[in-house]
């Protein structure tokens, strides 16, 4: 199986103060990966960082065997929607159109019907065709989170890297975001930083712990030794009525 | 005052001057409104007081000296907002008041009667010359231009700069030449509305547009429309009341910018409701 991402050795540093530390990750193609961790543990340094957002300070990552600065387009990134700006005057259609700019710069661009095509497909992909026209101010948080996954898909990319795709979002809407994350894992490499257990436990297929350094990588299941190591103190991790557990039975220490 | 514009040079001149203003209020007031850069903006119009002062001690055109001053405040702010470190707002400041005191000190350096900044402060549309007109005409359609040719990158860039480079869009370029196109817009709108009400001409066409559309391009169309309406009204309430210009025009601005804003609140609550 191919390697979508090759990160060795990746430290970064944000003035004096050190944000990861030697992180050596790989993610084959197809997979579902997980990052959790405590806030302020690196987990969107290291999305900064995959995505070249952020210098390196030392170490490699690769994207397909390749420098990840010259690489990006293979990926599609989601961001967090409640960093966006929600009042911006752009309707949804234009919003996944921008996925399909040029690089560089286009001067005298015009959207082809083509592209128009496409970018309602990316919308029914995700099930917002319905919205096309709509102002991005009008969505709710689950229709906005959506509609940055069609832009992202618009890129045609192979990776797919989502933020807290399910932060602030109602029940139902995270669900469906979910199911549909499922769905695009036939296709896509998906990797995504989240805090929702329920994700974790039940939805990805490898999970990455961060907090500084990489405390563990391997299947969705943590003990609580790794929870200790994550947040510094024993964690309750029960998970209601979900068809995995978090943790794994583990006896009580004496 | 119809009569009078078709008798006088000076009234045609600011008509012109005022529409000019308000094409490229309207398009880049709406850039900075949505880009949140309505106080650099502020900063670089002041800085620019410091390029009129040069101007007029080394007996160039002022409105050169504004323009390269407000070129460098520009890419200043630009250079150290990028690199990180000290908040952007702090260097905005210090330029804001290094450009005034500049002025003030090479006006002091000039022999003989010192020239009337007044009307680079606070504008004066009626004093607006032929090679003013010929600045303006120039910079407008640069500013233009470059807006028009690169619209879809500038709408990405704009809506999020972050995605917009991570697909491969030059960003930095985009956002010096955004640094460069607020530069040009001042320079064109000290003549009219001075270096002090600025930011009015900038942001009340550009938020009263926002207010009845939702399109990027629309939302710049009307900015224009609004731009003119204020600069016509004003310049003529001035001509009748006999006030300076740049106040008429600002005032103007800024109550139809609350009314409507006012109005459009009650409207909204009512639609809650209903």
């Amino acid at each position: 199986m191919e390697t979508a991402v090759h990160i060795t050795n990746l430290s970064v540093n944000y003035g004096k103060t050190q944000a990861l530390q030697n992180i050596f990750l790989d993610v084959s193609e197809g997979e579902f990966l997980g990052i959790m961790g405590p806030n302020g543990g690196g987990k969107s340094t290291l999305l900064k960082a995959i995505l070249g957002l952020i210098p390196v300070t030392t170490g490699q990552i690769q994207i397909y065997n390749k420098a990840h600065m010259k690489n990006r387009s293979e990926i599609g990134y989601v961001p967090q929607f409640s960093n966006m700006d929600k009042q911006f005057p752009i309707s949804c259609i234009e919003v996944v159109l921008t996925g399909q700019l040029k690089h560089g710069l286009a001067p005298f661009f015009h959207y082809s019907k083509k592209d128009k095509m496409t970018a309602w497909e990316k919308l029914e992909r995700v099930g917002i065709e319905k919205l096309a026209n709509r102002q991005i101010a009008e969505l709710s948080g689950g229709e906005f989170q959506r509609l940055l996954i069609a832009r992202a898909l618009a890129v045609n990319p192979r990776i797919l890297l989502l933020d807290e795709p399910t932060a602030s979002v109602d029940a139902v809407s995270r669900e469906q975001i979910f199911t549909l994350l499922e769905e695009l894992n036939r296709e896509k490499t998906i990797i995504l930083v989240t805090h929702d257990l329920l994700a974790i436990s039940s939805k990805v297929k490898k999970l990455a712990c961060l907090n500084g350094t990489l405390v563990y990588h391997g299947e969705p299941e943590v003990n609580d030794k790794i929870m200790k190591q994550l947040y510094g103190c024993p964690v309750d991790l029960i998970a209601h009525g979900v068809p995995h557990r978090v943790l794994r039975e583990h006896k009580e220490e004496e | 005052m119809i009569q009078a514009v078709f008798k006088y040079q000076f009234l045609q001149n600011a008509l012109f001057a005022s529409v000019l203003a308000s094409i490229v209020c309207g398009i880049i007031g709406v850039i900075i409104v949505e880009k949140k850069l309505v106080m650099m903006s502020g900063g670089i119009a002041h800085t620019a007081y410091g390029g009129v002062g040069l101007g007029y001690l080394l007996g160039i055109e002022p409105i050169i000296g504004a323009f390269l001053f407000s070129l460098c405040a520009a890419f200043g702010i630009g250079v150290v907002k990028r690199k990180g470190g000290v908040q952007s707002d702090v260097v905005i400041g210090l330029f804001w008041s290094l450009g005034m005191a500049l002025g003030i000190v090479f006006i002091a350096c000039m022999k003989g009667y010192p020239p009337d900044m007044n009307s680079y402060l606070f504008g004066n549309i009626l004093s607006v010359t032929k090679s003013d007109l010929k600045w303006m005409l120039i910079m407008t359609i640069l500013v233009v231009s470059v807006v028009l040719v690169l619209f879809q990158d500038w709408k990405a860039y704009l809506f999020d700069e972050e995605f917009a480079s991570i697909i491969g869009i030059k960003t930095v370029i985009l956002e010096f030449l955004l640094l460069a196109l607020i530069a040009m817009s001042i320079v064109v709108l000290i003549r009219v509305a001075g270096i002090i009400l600025v930011l009015a001409l900038l942001t009340a066409p550009a938020a009263t547009a926002k207010l009845f559309s939702s399109q990027l391009l629309k939302c710049m169309i009307f900015s224009i429309i609004c731009g003119i309406i204020f600069c016509v009204a004003g310049l003529w309430i001035s001509y009748v009341v006999n006030v300076a210009s740049g106040a008429s025009i600002v005032i103007l601005a800024v109550v139809f910018y609350f009314v409507v804003y006012g109005i459009s609140t009650i409207v909204r609550k009512r639609k809650v409701r209903s």
